[in-house]
Protein backbone atom coordinates (compact mmCIF):
# COMPACT_ATOMS: atom_id res chain seq x y z
CA UNK A 1 0.00 0.00 0.00
CA UNK A 2 1.65 2.87 -1.28
CA UNK A 3 1.19 6.31 1.11
CA UNK A 4 -1.01 9.27 0.40
CA UNK A 5 0.11 11.94 -1.69
CA UNK A 6 -2.96 14.81 -1.90
CA UNK A 7 -0.38 16.99 -2.88
CA UNK A 8 -1.82 15.61 -6.55
CA UNK A 9 -4.67 17.10 -6.21
CA UNK A 10 -3.46 21.00 -5.08
CA UNK A 11 -1.22 20.71 -8.11
CA UNK A 12 -4.51 20.26 -10.69
CA UNK A 13 -7.03 21.28 -8.91
CA UNK A 14 -7.37 24.07 -12.08
CA UNK A 15 -7.81 21.76 -14.52
CA UNK A 16 -10.32 19.85 -12.54
CA UNK A 17 -12.17 22.95 -11.64
CA UNK A 18 -12.58 22.81 -15.26
CA UNK A 19 -13.40 19.93 -15.79
CA UNK A 20 -16.28 20.25 -13.23
CA UNK A 21 -17.07 23.31 -15.22
CA UNK A 22 -17.86 21.66 -18.38
CA UNK A 23 -19.97 18.76 -16.46
CA UNK A 24 -22.10 21.47 -15.26
CA UNK A 25 -22.60 23.50 -18.30
CA UNK A 26 -23.89 20.62 -19.70
CA UNK A 27 -25.93 18.89 -17.04
CA UNK A 28 -27.82 22.82 -16.98
CA UNK A 29 -27.80 22.82 -20.97
CA UNK A 30 -29.00 19.41 -21.26
CA UNK A 31 -31.66 20.05 -18.24
CA UNK A 32 -33.26 22.85 -20.42
CA UNK A 33 -33.19 21.73 -23.85
CA UNK A 34 -34.32 18.23 -22.11
CA UNK A 35 -37.31 19.19 -20.48
CA UNK A 36 -38.26 21.65 -23.29
CA UNK A 37 -37.95 19.16 -25.84
CA UNK A 38 -39.30 16.61 -22.89
CA UNK A 39 -42.52 18.81 -22.69
CA UNK A 40 -43.26 18.92 -26.37
CA UNK A 41 -42.88 15.01 -26.92
CA UNK A 42 -45.18 14.58 -23.74
CA UNK A 43 -47.90 17.01 -25.50
CA UNK A 44 -47.42 14.72 -28.52
CA UNK A 45 -47.71 11.97 -27.21
CA UNK A 46 -50.98 12.86 -25.58
CA UNK A 47 -52.36 14.48 -28.44
CA UNK A 48 -55.25 13.20 -30.72
CA UNK A 49 -53.22 13.07 -33.77
CA UNK A 50 -51.91 9.43 -34.40
CA UNK A 51 -48.56 9.73 -35.97
CA UNK A 52 -47.52 12.43 -33.36
CA UNK A 53 -48.27 9.83 -30.51
CA UNK A 54 -46.18 7.43 -32.84
CA UNK A 55 -43.16 9.42 -33.40
CA UNK A 56 -43.17 10.77 -29.32
CA UNK A 57 -43.89 6.98 -28.18
CA UNK A 58 -41.13 5.44 -30.84
CA UNK A 59 -38.75 8.34 -29.59
CA UNK A 60 -39.05 7.78 -26.09
CA UNK A 61 -39.20 4.02 -26.33
CA UNK A 62 -36.02 4.13 -28.27
CA UNK A 63 -34.13 6.19 -26.54
CA UNK A 64 -34.81 4.39 -23.01
CA UNK A 65 -33.70 0.90 -24.46
CA UNK A 66 -30.46 2.03 -25.26
CA UNK A 67 -27.07 2.24 -23.16
CA UNK A 68 -25.95 6.09 -22.60
CA UNK A 69 -22.66 5.22 -23.33
CA UNK A 70 -23.72 3.95 -26.66
CA UNK A 71 -25.77 6.87 -27.87
CA UNK A 72 -22.50 9.42 -27.00
CA UNK A 73 -20.30 7.29 -28.71
CA UNK A 74 -22.46 7.28 -31.76
CA UNK A 75 -23.83 10.67 -32.32
CA UNK A 76 -20.49 11.59 -31.75
CA UNK A 77 -19.54 9.71 -34.63
CA UNK A 78 -22.83 10.49 -36.68
CA UNK A 79 -23.66 13.71 -36.33
CA UNK A 80 -20.42 15.14 -38.31
CA UNK A 81 -21.91 12.51 -40.98
CA UNK A 82 -25.35 14.19 -40.99
CA UNK A 83 -23.78 17.80 -40.99
CA UNK A 84 -21.63 16.75 -44.21
CA UNK A 85 -24.67 15.63 -45.76
CA UNK A 86 -26.53 19.21 -45.54
CA UNK A 87 -23.85 21.23 -45.51
CA UNK A 88 -21.59 19.31 -48.40
CA UNK A 89 -18.15 20.20 -46.66
CA UNK A 90 -16.75 18.06 -43.52
CA UNK A 91 -17.55 19.69 -40.39
CA UNK A 92 -15.93 18.25 -37.38
CA UNK A 93 -17.71 19.49 -34.21
CA UNK A 94 -15.46 18.09 -31.42
CA UNK A 95 -16.08 15.46 -28.65
CA UNK A 96 -16.96 18.13 -26.18
CA UNK A 97 -19.52 20.17 -28.22
CA UNK A 98 -21.32 17.02 -29.20
CA UNK A 99 -21.73 15.77 -25.58
CA UNK A 100 -24.63 18.87 -25.28
CA UNK A 101 -25.99 17.70 -28.20
CA UNK A 102 -26.32 13.84 -27.15
CA UNK A 103 -27.60 14.91 -23.75
CA UNK A 104 -30.57 17.01 -24.29
CA UNK A 105 -32.12 14.70 -27.01
CA UNK A 106 -30.99 11.63 -24.91
CA UNK A 107 -32.57 13.35 -21.64
CA UNK A 108 -35.58 14.31 -23.40
CA UNK A 109 -37.05 10.98 -23.65
CA UNK A 110 -36.42 11.02 -19.53
CA UNK A 111 -38.11 14.39 -18.70
CA UNK A 112 -40.96 13.54 -21.67
CA UNK A 113 -42.26 10.61 -19.56
CA UNK A 114 -42.03 12.69 -16.64
CA UNK A 115 -43.79 15.56 -18.12
CA UNK A 116 -46.32 12.80 -19.46
CA UNK A 117 -47.55 11.90 -15.88
CA UNK A 118 -47.33 15.35 -14.55
CA UNK A 119 -49.87 15.88 -17.30
CA UNK A 120 -51.95 13.20 -16.90
CA UNK A 121 -52.26 13.77 -12.77
CA UNK A 122 -54.15 17.27 -14.09
CA UNK A 123 -58.04 16.53 -13.79
CA UNK A 124 -59.70 16.41 -16.72
CA UNK A 125 -62.22 19.51 -15.49
CA UNK A 126 -58.88 22.06 -15.29
CA UNK A 127 -58.86 21.32 -19.45
CA UNK A 128 -62.63 21.69 -19.94
CA UNK A 129 -62.80 25.06 -17.76
CA UNK A 130 -59.52 25.99 -19.97
CA UNK A 131 -62.49 25.67 -23.16
CA UNK A 132 -64.95 26.91 -21.15
CA UNK A 133 -63.36 29.96 -20.62
CA UNK A 134 -62.44 30.37 -24.55
CA UNK A 135 -59.04 29.35 -24.55
CA UNK A 136 -57.52 27.18 -27.30
CA UNK A 137 -55.88 24.47 -27.14
CA UNK A 138 -52.30 26.32 -26.45
CA UNK A 139 -53.67 28.66 -24.60
CA UNK A 140 -55.28 26.04 -22.16
CA UNK A 141 -51.79 23.82 -22.12
CA UNK A 142 -49.80 27.10 -21.07
CA UNK A 143 -51.67 28.54 -18.49
CA UNK A 144 -53.65 25.87 -16.82
CA UNK A 145 -52.12 22.75 -17.17
CA UNK A 146 -48.47 22.73 -18.02
CA UNK A 147 -47.86 25.51 -14.80
CA UNK A 148 -48.98 22.42 -12.42
CA UNK A 149 -47.95 20.02 -13.94
CA UNK A 150 -44.61 21.69 -13.79
CA UNK A 151 -45.15 22.76 -10.08
CA UNK A 152 -45.87 18.39 -9.31
CA UNK A 153 -43.42 17.44 -11.04
CA UNK A 154 -40.70 19.70 -10.05
CA UNK A 155 -39.07 17.24 -7.38
CA UNK A 156 -38.96 14.31 -9.98
CA UNK A 157 -37.35 16.36 -12.60
CA UNK A 158 -35.03 17.52 -10.42
CA UNK A 159 -34.04 14.15 -9.20
CA UNK A 160 -33.42 13.02 -12.96
CA UNK A 161 -31.34 16.28 -12.98
CA UNK A 162 -29.25 14.62 -10.41
CA UNK A 163 -28.99 11.24 -12.23
CA UNK A 164 -27.98 13.52 -15.36
CA UNK A 165 -25.15 15.25 -13.44
CA UNK A 166 -23.46 11.80 -12.75
CA UNK A 167 -24.39 10.70 -16.13
CA UNK A 168 -22.12 13.19 -18.15
CA UNK A 169 -19.19 11.25 -16.50
CA UNK A 170 -19.98 9.16 -19.78
CA UNK A 171 -18.22 11.40 -22.00
CA UNK A 172 -15.42 9.11 -21.33
CA UNK A 173 -16.18 6.84 -23.52
CA UNK A 174 -15.54 10.23 -26.20
CA UNK A 175 -12.47 11.56 -24.45
CA UNK A 176 -14.20 14.21 -23.46
CA UNK A 177 -12.55 16.59 -20.23
CA UNK A 178 -15.66 16.63 -17.83
CA UNK A 179 -14.87 16.09 -14.07
CA UNK A 180 -13.92 12.40 -13.99
CA UNK A 181 -12.43 12.74 -17.32
CA UNK A 182 -10.32 15.74 -16.00
CA UNK A 183 -9.24 13.35 -13.16
CA UNK A 184 -8.84 10.56 -15.56
CA UNK A 185 -6.42 12.09 -17.58
CA UNK A 186 -4.44 12.96 -14.33
CA UNK A 187 -4.04 9.86 -12.99
CA UNK A 188 -2.66 8.71 -16.28
CA UNK A 189 -0.21 11.06 -16.34
CA UNK A 190 0.78 10.97 -12.16
CA UNK A 191 -0.05 7.72 -11.86
CA UNK A 192 -1.69 8.52 -8.40
CA UNK A 193 -4.97 6.34 -8.79
CA UNK A 194 -6.23 6.40 -5.06
CA UNK A 195 -5.96 9.98 -4.56
CA UNK A 196 -7.41 11.08 -7.51
CA UNK A 197 -10.73 8.95 -7.82
CA UNK A 198 -11.58 9.02 -4.18
CA UNK A 199 -11.15 12.94 -4.60
CA UNK A 200 -14.11 12.53 -7.04
CA UNK A 201 -16.13 10.28 -5.57
CA UNK A 202 -16.36 12.30 -2.51
CA UNK A 203 -16.73 15.32 -4.61
CA UNK A 204 -20.10 13.59 -6.66
CA UNK A 205 -21.04 12.21 -3.05
CA UNK A 206 -20.93 15.52 -1.34
CA UNK A 207 -22.61 17.45 -4.21
CA UNK A 208 -25.54 14.84 -5.31
CA UNK A 209 -25.96 14.26 -1.87
CA UNK A 210 -26.83 17.73 -0.90
CA UNK A 211 -28.51 18.32 -3.99
CA UNK A 212 -31.09 15.53 -3.32
CA UNK A 213 -31.78 16.15 0.23
CA UNK A 214 -32.93 19.93 -1.25
CA UNK A 215 -34.99 18.34 -3.12
CA UNK A 216 -36.41 16.40 -0.40
CA UNK A 217 -37.06 19.32 0.88
CA UNK A 218 -38.62 20.52 -1.59
CA UNK A 219 -40.89 17.96 -2.04
CA UNK A 220 -42.12 17.77 1.33
CA UNK A 221 -42.74 21.68 1.17
CA UNK A 222 -44.73 21.52 -2.26
CA UNK A 223 -46.62 18.57 -0.64
CA UNK A 224 -47.68 21.35 2.19
CA UNK A 225 -48.84 24.09 -0.25
CA UNK A 226 -50.89 21.51 -2.21
CA UNK B 1 -24.12 11.93 -48.69
CA UNK B 2 -21.27 9.78 -49.43
CA UNK B 3 -21.72 7.03 -46.42
CA UNK B 4 -20.94 3.52 -48.54
CA UNK B 5 -23.62 1.27 -46.84
CA UNK B 6 -22.61 -2.15 -46.44
CA UNK B 7 -24.84 -4.46 -44.77
CA UNK B 8 -22.19 -7.75 -45.79
CA UNK B 9 -19.57 -6.37 -43.71
CA UNK B 10 -21.14 -8.69 -40.39
CA UNK B 11 -19.20 -11.74 -42.85
CA UNK B 12 -16.42 -10.67 -43.09
CA UNK B 13 -13.38 -12.37 -41.62
CA UNK B 14 -11.50 -10.40 -38.52
CA UNK B 15 -7.64 -10.31 -37.25
CA UNK B 16 -8.45 -13.12 -35.06
CA UNK B 17 -10.21 -15.22 -37.52
CA UNK B 18 -13.82 -14.94 -36.38
CA UNK B 19 -16.17 -12.79 -38.05
CA UNK B 20 -17.54 -9.83 -36.99
CA UNK B 21 -20.78 -11.19 -36.16
CA UNK B 22 -19.23 -13.71 -33.89
CA UNK B 23 -17.60 -10.70 -31.91
CA UNK B 24 -20.83 -9.13 -31.77
CA UNK B 25 -22.61 -12.82 -30.39
CA UNK B 26 -19.52 -13.01 -27.78
CA UNK B 27 -20.31 -9.79 -26.58
CA UNK B 28 -24.18 -10.11 -26.46
CA UNK B 29 -23.35 -13.64 -24.20
CA UNK B 30 -21.06 -11.15 -21.93
CA UNK B 31 -23.46 -8.55 -21.67
CA UNK B 32 -26.56 -11.15 -20.69
CA UNK B 33 -23.54 -12.70 -18.04
CA UNK B 34 -22.49 -9.84 -16.38
CA UNK B 35 -26.18 -8.64 -16.23
CA UNK B 36 -27.57 -11.92 -14.76
CA UNK B 37 -24.96 -11.88 -12.63
CA UNK B 38 -24.81 -8.32 -11.64
CA UNK B 39 -29.08 -8.76 -10.88
CA UNK B 40 -28.59 -11.85 -8.72
CA UNK B 41 -25.92 -10.07 -6.48
CA UNK B 42 -28.52 -6.97 -6.49
CA UNK B 43 -31.56 -8.67 -5.47
CA UNK B 44 -29.75 -10.31 -2.62
CA UNK B 45 -28.02 -7.75 -0.75
CA UNK B 46 -30.85 -5.81 -1.81
CA UNK B 47 -33.48 -7.17 -0.23
CA UNK B 48 -31.42 -7.42 2.40
CA UNK B 49 -30.99 -4.19 2.60
CA UNK B 50 -34.41 -3.08 1.84
CA UNK B 51 -35.60 -5.64 5.08
CA UNK B 52 -33.31 -3.51 7.11
CA UNK B 53 -34.30 -0.56 6.24
CA UNK B 54 -38.39 -1.69 7.70
CA UNK B 55 -37.11 -2.83 10.96
CA UNK B 56 -37.28 -1.35 14.39
CA UNK B 57 -33.46 -1.42 14.96
CA UNK B 58 -32.02 2.07 14.71
CA UNK B 59 -28.54 1.22 13.66
CA UNK B 60 -29.66 -1.18 11.18
CA UNK B 61 -32.21 1.31 9.68
CA UNK B 62 -28.94 3.79 10.17
CA UNK B 63 -26.90 1.19 8.35
CA UNK B 64 -29.34 0.63 5.27
CA UNK B 65 -30.00 4.04 4.65
CA UNK B 66 -26.31 5.26 4.69
CA UNK B 67 -25.23 2.57 2.14
CA UNK B 68 -28.08 3.34 0.11
CA UNK B 69 -27.47 7.24 -0.19
CA UNK B 70 -23.62 6.39 -0.91
CA UNK B 71 -24.27 4.44 -3.47
CA UNK B 72 -26.58 6.48 -5.37
CA UNK B 73 -24.70 9.45 -5.05
CA UNK B 74 -21.44 8.58 -7.04
CA UNK B 75 -21.66 7.55 -10.93
CA UNK B 76 -21.37 4.14 -11.76
CA UNK B 77 -18.04 4.57 -14.01
CA UNK B 78 -16.63 5.95 -10.67
CA UNK B 79 -17.83 3.42 -8.62
CA UNK B 80 -16.45 0.55 -11.07
CA UNK B 81 -12.86 2.86 -11.36
CA UNK B 82 -12.77 2.42 -7.25
CA UNK B 83 -13.38 -1.28 -7.40
CA UNK B 84 -11.07 -1.66 -9.38
CA UNK B 85 -7.97 1.28 -8.80
CA UNK B 86 -8.63 2.01 -5.29
CA UNK B 87 -9.68 -0.74 -3.35
CA UNK B 88 -6.91 -2.89 -3.90
CA UNK B 89 -4.51 -0.48 -2.54
CA UNK B 90 -6.51 0.07 0.73
CA UNK B 91 -7.23 -3.50 1.66
CA UNK B 92 -4.25 -5.26 3.62
CA UNK B 93 -1.22 -5.74 0.62
CA UNK B 94 -1.79 -9.82 -0.22
CA UNK B 95 -5.53 -9.05 -0.43
CA UNK B 96 -4.37 -6.25 -2.86
CA UNK B 97 -2.02 -8.40 -4.73
CA UNK B 98 -4.35 -11.15 -5.24
CA UNK B 99 -7.18 -8.86 -6.22
CA UNK B 100 -5.22 -7.45 -9.12
CA UNK B 101 -3.76 -10.74 -9.87
CA UNK B 102 -5.91 -13.56 -9.88
CA UNK B 103 -9.43 -12.25 -9.25
CA UNK B 104 -10.87 -12.19 -12.74
CA UNK B 105 -11.99 -8.93 -13.98
CA UNK B 106 -15.19 -10.05 -14.42
CA UNK B 107 -16.11 -10.96 -10.92
CA UNK B 108 -15.24 -7.49 -9.85
CA UNK B 109 -17.13 -5.58 -12.31
CA UNK B 110 -19.68 -8.35 -11.18
CA UNK B 111 -19.58 -7.46 -7.62
CA UNK B 112 -19.45 -3.15 -8.99
CA UNK B 113 -22.53 -3.04 -10.75
CA UNK B 114 -23.97 -5.38 -8.16
CA UNK B 115 -23.23 -2.90 -5.29
CA UNK B 116 -24.59 -0.24 -7.47
CA UNK B 117 -27.47 -1.76 -8.27
CA UNK B 118 -28.27 -2.94 -4.72
CA UNK B 119 -29.21 0.73 -3.45
CA UNK B 120 -31.75 0.94 -6.15
CA UNK B 121 -33.64 -2.27 -5.40
CA UNK B 122 -33.19 -1.68 -1.59
CA UNK B 123 -35.67 1.20 -2.01
CA UNK B 124 -38.00 -0.59 -3.92
CA UNK B 125 -37.80 -3.13 -1.19
CA UNK B 126 -38.43 -1.18 1.36
CA UNK B 127 -41.24 1.16 -0.59
CA UNK B 128 -42.87 -2.35 -1.08
CA UNK B 129 -42.99 -3.44 2.80
CA UNK B 130 -44.20 0.33 3.45
CA UNK B 131 -47.02 0.02 1.44
CA UNK B 132 -48.18 -3.04 3.42
CA UNK B 133 -50.95 -2.19 6.24
CA UNK B 134 -49.37 -2.27 9.81
CA UNK B 135 -51.96 -4.99 10.56
CA UNK B 136 -50.15 -7.39 8.18
CA UNK B 137 -47.20 -7.66 10.89
CA UNK B 138 -49.49 -7.57 13.46
CA UNK B 139 -51.21 -10.50 12.49
CA UNK B 140 -48.06 -12.37 12.16
CA UNK B 141 -46.98 -11.62 15.39
CA UNK B 142 -50.43 -12.52 16.88
CA UNK B 143 -50.11 -15.80 14.86
CA UNK B 144 -46.96 -16.64 17.27
CA UNK B 145 -44.51 -15.58 14.31
CA UNK B 146 -41.26 -14.29 14.96
CA UNK B 147 -40.64 -10.69 13.72
CA UNK B 148 -38.05 -12.85 11.09
CA UNK B 149 -40.91 -14.83 10.11
CA UNK B 150 -43.16 -12.04 9.73
CA UNK B 151 -40.86 -11.55 6.69
CA UNK B 152 -40.31 -14.42 5.27
CA UNK B 153 -43.83 -15.84 4.97
CA UNK B 154 -46.13 -12.36 5.51
CA UNK B 155 -44.66 -9.31 4.52
CA UNK B 156 -42.00 -9.81 2.12
CA UNK B 157 -44.37 -12.58 -0.19
CA UNK B 158 -46.81 -9.21 -0.78
CA UNK B 159 -44.05 -6.95 -1.04
CA UNK B 160 -42.44 -8.51 -3.81
CA UNK B 161 -45.50 -9.49 -6.08
CA UNK B 162 -46.04 -5.32 -5.24
CA UNK B 163 -42.67 -3.49 -6.37
CA UNK B 164 -42.28 -6.47 -9.32
CA UNK B 165 -43.05 -3.78 -12.33
CA UNK B 166 -40.47 -1.61 -10.43
CA UNK B 167 -37.85 -4.63 -10.00
CA UNK B 168 -38.73 -5.17 -13.68
CA UNK B 169 -37.27 -1.92 -14.82
CA UNK B 170 -34.33 -2.38 -13.14
CA UNK B 171 -33.43 -5.72 -14.44
CA UNK B 172 -33.47 -3.80 -17.90
CA UNK B 173 -31.98 -1.26 -16.75
CA UNK B 174 -29.13 -3.39 -15.00
CA UNK B 175 -28.71 -4.79 -19.48
CA UNK B 176 -28.29 -1.03 -20.13
CA UNK B 177 -25.63 0.02 -17.41
CA UNK B 178 -23.56 -3.85 -18.05
CA UNK B 179 -22.47 -1.09 -20.95
CA UNK B 180 -20.27 1.00 -18.71
CA UNK B 181 -18.10 -2.52 -17.77
CA UNK B 182 -16.02 -1.89 -21.11
CA UNK B 183 -14.73 0.88 -19.38
CA UNK B 184 -13.28 -1.98 -17.16
CA UNK B 185 -12.11 -4.50 -19.86
CA UNK B 186 -15.12 -6.52 -20.13
CA UNK B 187 -15.59 -7.77 -23.08
CA UNK B 188 -19.39 -6.48 -23.87
CA UNK B 189 -21.70 -5.63 -26.42
CA UNK B 190 -20.61 -2.38 -26.36
CA UNK B 191 -16.90 -2.88 -26.29
CA UNK B 192 -17.58 -5.26 -29.24
CA UNK B 193 -19.18 -1.91 -30.87
CA UNK B 194 -16.91 0.34 -30.16
CA UNK B 195 -14.07 -2.30 -31.32
CA UNK B 196 -15.90 -3.08 -35.01
CA UNK B 197 -16.56 0.99 -35.35
CA UNK B 198 -12.67 1.10 -35.33
CA UNK B 199 -12.14 -1.58 -37.33
CA UNK B 200 -14.57 -0.72 -39.89
CA UNK B 201 -15.88 2.86 -39.86
CA UNK B 202 -19.51 1.00 -40.31
CA UNK B 203 -20.96 3.26 -37.54
CA UNK B 204 -24.36 3.00 -39.16
CA UNK B 205 -24.86 -0.65 -39.80
CA UNK B 206 -23.32 -1.29 -36.54
CA UNK B 207 -25.22 0.73 -34.31
CA UNK B 208 -28.56 -0.17 -36.18
CA UNK B 209 -27.56 -3.73 -35.25
CA UNK B 210 -26.36 -2.98 -31.52
CA UNK B 211 -29.35 -1.11 -30.94
CA UNK B 212 -31.68 -3.77 -31.67
CA UNK B 213 -29.68 -6.26 -29.82
CA UNK B 214 -30.34 -4.17 -26.50
CA UNK B 215 -34.02 -3.56 -27.31
CA UNK B 216 -34.37 -7.56 -27.59
CA UNK B 217 -32.44 -8.11 -24.33
CA UNK B 218 -34.79 -5.53 -22.32
CA UNK B 219 -37.58 -6.88 -24.78
CA UNK B 220 -36.82 -10.64 -23.51
CA UNK B 221 -36.40 -9.67 -19.92
CA UNK B 222 -39.55 -7.41 -19.96
CA UNK B 223 -41.66 -10.39 -21.09
CA UNK B 224 -40.04 -12.99 -18.63
CA UNK B 225 -40.75 -10.74 -15.96
CA UNK B 226 -44.45 -10.08 -17.05
CA UNK B 227 -44.75 -13.39 -16.72
CA UNK B 228 -43.64 -13.82 -13.49
CA UNK B 229 -46.09 -11.22 -12.42
CA UNK B 230 -49.12 -12.72 -14.22
CA UNK B 231 -47.92 -16.49 -12.69
CA UNK B 232 -47.60 -14.57 -8.90
CA UNK B 233 -50.67 -12.57 -9.01
CA UNK B 234 -52.47 -12.28 -5.65
CA UNK B 235 -56.52 -12.66 -6.89
CA UNK B 236 -58.22 -9.65 -5.64
CA UNK B 237 -55.25 -7.37 -4.89
CA UNK B 238 -55.80 -4.52 -7.08
CA UNK B 239 -51.93 -3.56 -7.12
CA UNK B 240 -49.77 -5.99 -9.43
CA UNK B 241 -53.28 -6.74 -11.62
CA UNK B 242 -52.07 -4.63 -14.33
CA UNK B 243 -48.00 -3.51 -15.49
CA UNK B 244 -44.97 -5.00 -16.33
CA UNK B 245 -45.59 -3.52 -19.73
CA UNK B 246 -43.18 -1.02 -17.60
CA UNK B 247 -40.11 1.12 -18.99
Amino acid sequence: MSDFDFSVIAANWAFLAEGLRYTLQVTVTAMLGGILIGTLLALMRLSSIVPLQWFAAGYVNVFRSVPLVQVILAFYLIIPLVLQMITGKSTPIGAANSAYFTFTIFEAAYYSEIMRSGIQSIPKGQIAAGYALGFTYGQTMRFVVLPQAFRNMLPVLLTQTIILFQDISLVYAIGATDFFGAADKITQRDLRPVEMYTTVAVVYFVICFTLSRLVKLLQSRIAIIR
Amino acid sequence: MNYHWDWMFFFQETDDGLKYYDWILSGLGWTTFVSLASLAVALILGSALGVMRTTPGRWLVGLGDAYVDLFRNIPLIVQLFMWFFVVPELVPENIGIWMKQDLPYFVTAIVGLGLYTAARIAEQVKAGINSLSRGQRNAGLALGFTEWQTYRYVRLPMAYRIVLPALTSEAMNIFKNSAVTYAVGILELYFQYKQIIEKTSQVLEITIVVTLAYFILAFVMNRILAFVEARTRVPGLIVGQKGGKGS
